[in-house]
């Protein structure tokens, strides 16, 4: 809009508004984390009496942290990775071949792209038993069965930006490529896959974030040994007492990678987001 | 295979899911056979690992749980399911009864899930279109602005509730700190945000954090595309900033609007994991959303059957929503498909 003297004033008010909005809950975990536990416990202290790092340092041993960080980062990327690659395939051939039943294919991946995990996490959980009961083979609580269940929503996802994203790509890059023989598949490895590059790894990004804030399906089938950051992170309230700044601390660390990854992309992932979602 | 790249025809290129017209058929029919061949194995080679996942992972357990309604599955049963008696439709008789208990708990929390979803949706709406249209004007820190704007959405979703659940303790959170000690709301009296009616509105006020940045992120896309001169020739005529933002800024937004709303209102409405992190296992009952009520029925009480009925109705309507919602994000050409 034209930038009058009022628009500026009232630009100030809303950002200014929108800005405390956001900030607000931020400020309360970072400085609630740099907080020793005496000062956390009494009525809430915008300013802290006392900084200290130390909950940094205890997160680590009040809470087996270091291990629920390794069990979120095993499952997460491998769901990330078979995901992606799965669909970089599948989104490829949605965006520019043409095939008997592609259409009843894009529905399906659409649609369960929008049913909820509660659907799935039953029939899952008894799927599961009928594997253990017939091969012997625990799916539940182990990182393979993890995986399985967060590509439920992972994959959907992952084809369907990503076909956003090759659709965008301007036809005639691969149709040079094959005129010079190299062939359908030479085209999408030697000429559309480069080109999707920061596609890609934005929509692998999304796909990390997702399955790193996931909840559901973990607070049912994982076990102590595989337990996920999201709900490891309950431990430190499990006490009698709650460290809620070493809760806090645990907070601002388990966000850093998915937050930098986030910013990082940032850009690609509007761009994918609009094109694949927004259309 | 450089014929099959001739006759793709003039593709709408940009457009998200791309849907070629159908191939053009004389040319195809000139191509050697060989290569046809190729050509037609070539689209089901590559999609067959995410079919086969697809059919794994949503297919299968989709029509297993429309199967765990009908059936009396409890924990004795379990690890035994497929001996699980067959009742019929006696899971959604004593379910969803509006006479009984269990029914009317249902059908007050699907009504109060679209409350709430309307609530957030709107909330978010409102609060992403305000930051898209001042942002997307230049000036100083906006791009800073911008990426410190998407946080909330971009944090793990339980880490934003576990802050937000520490400001709403009773006795000494931030939020009544502001509002009790520092504005002296509520005749000084500390209510409680996590128990009774105040829940609901808590867990509002978290999903509208997290979710308003993903509006703000689609609107602002959507509004780049308005050229500046069309509102300079408006402002000349005197339309008012309010006359410009109703005549030029939200008819620009229509068209991503639909399928925006729609997405966010079904995540929203099948919302878990807030509650989840919020309240535990078991939401307040003025505050108790589909799924997690799905989720107490079968994990808490272990009336799988009750909880298979009630998703059998949810997926439903859910089937009948994302009928909706691939009419607007597919183009129409691709019904010929």
């Amino acid at each position: 809009m034209i930038e009058t003297r009022n628009f500026r004033i009232l630009r100030n008010v809303v950002l200014t508004i929108l800005s405390l909005w956001v900030a607000i809950p931020l400020y309360v975990v970072v400085s609630t984390s740099l907080k020793p536990l005496k000062d956390v416990s009494g009525l809430f202290q915008w300013i802290p009496r006392e900084i200290t790092a130390s909950p940094y340092l205890d997160i680590w041993t009040t809470v087996p942290l270091a291990k629920y960080f390794q069990n979120s980062l095993i499952i997460t990327i491998c769901a990330t990775a078979c995901s992606v690659t799965v669909a970089v395939l599948a989104a490829y051939a949605i965006a520019r071949l043409q095939f008997k039943g592609k259409r009843a294919f894009s529905l399906t991946v659409l649609s369960t792209q929008m049913f909820p995990g509660i659907l799935f996490l039953l029939p899952l959980y008894l799927i599961f038993t009928q594997i253990r009961n017939m091969t012997g083979l625990q799916l539940q609580g182990s990182y393979l069965g993890l995986i399985i269940t967060y590509m439920t929503f992972t994959l959907p996802f992952a084809i369907w930006m990503l076909s956003g994203y090759f659709a965008s790509i301007p036809k005639e890059l691969e149709e040079a490529s094959m005129i010079d023989g190299t062939g359908r598949m030479g085209a999408l490895f030697r000429v559309i896959l480069p080109v999707a590059k920061p596609g890609i790894i934005a929509v692998a990004v999304y796909s990390f974030i997702s399955a790193w804030g996931e909840v559901l399906f973990a607070s049912v089938l994982t076990n102590e040994a595989t337990k996920t950051l999201s709900l490891g992170l309950k431990a430190y309230a499990s006490e009698s007492d709650v460290f809620w700044n070493q809760l806090m601390a645990a907070s601002v660390v388990v966000s850093l990678p998915v937050l930098i990854g986030f910013i990082l992309v940032q850009k690609h992932l509007v761009a994918g987001l609009s094109a694949g979602a927004v259309k | 295979m450089s014929h099959s790249a001739l006759d793709s025809g003039p593709a709408a290129a940009g457009s998200a899911p791309a849907v070629d017209p159908e191939p053009g058929q004389p040319k195809a029919a000139t191509a050697p056979p060989t290569r046809k061949r190729r050509r037609s194995f070539l689209p089901y080679g590559l999609i067959l690992p995410a079919a086969i996942l697809e059919l794994l992972i949503h297919i299968g357990p989709m029509l297993l749980g429309i199967w765990i309604a009908f059936i009396s599955l409890n924990q004795l049963n379990l690890t035994n399911w497929l001996n699980a008696p067959f009742v019929g439709l006696q899971n959604f008789v004593n379910g969803l009864n509006p006479e009984s208990t269990i029914g009317q708990a249902f059908f007050s929390t699907v009504g109060r899930t679209l409350v709430y979803t309307i609530l957030v949706v709107g909330f978010s709406w409102v609060l992403g279109m305000a930051g898209a249209v001042f942002l997307s004007s230049n000036f100083k820190g906006r791009a800073l602005l911008r990426t410190f704007f998407l946080v909330p959405y971009a944090l793990p979703a339980y880490v934003g509730t576990i802050a937000w659940a520490f400001m709403f303790n009773q006795r000494d959170g931030a939020v009544n700190q502001i509002l009790v000690d520092t504005f002296h709301l509520f005749g000084d009296e500390r209510p409680f945000w996590l128990l009774g009616e105040n829940s609901f509105g808590a867990m509002i006020v978290v999903n509208v954090w997290q979710l308003w940045p993903f509006a703000f992120l689609m609107l602002m896309a959507a509004l780049q595309n308005v050229p500046t001169d069309v509102y300079e020739a408006a402002a000349i005529d005197g339309a008012s900033l309010w006359q410009q933002f109703r005549t030029i800024t939200l008819p620009m937004v229509r068209p991503a609007n639909g399928v925006l709303l729609m997405v966010m209102s079904l995540w929203t409405f099948n919302q878990f994991n807030i509650p989840f992190v919020l309240f535990g296992a078991s939401s307040p009952k003025e505050a108790t959303l589909i799924s997690p009520l799905i989720y107490q029925n079968s994990f808490g009480s272990w009336n799988f059957g009750l909880g298979g009925a009630m998703s059998v109705l949810l997926l439903i309507a859910l089937f009948i929503a994302s009928v909706f919602y691939i009419r607007m994000v597919l183009p129409k050409g691709a019904d010929n498909d």
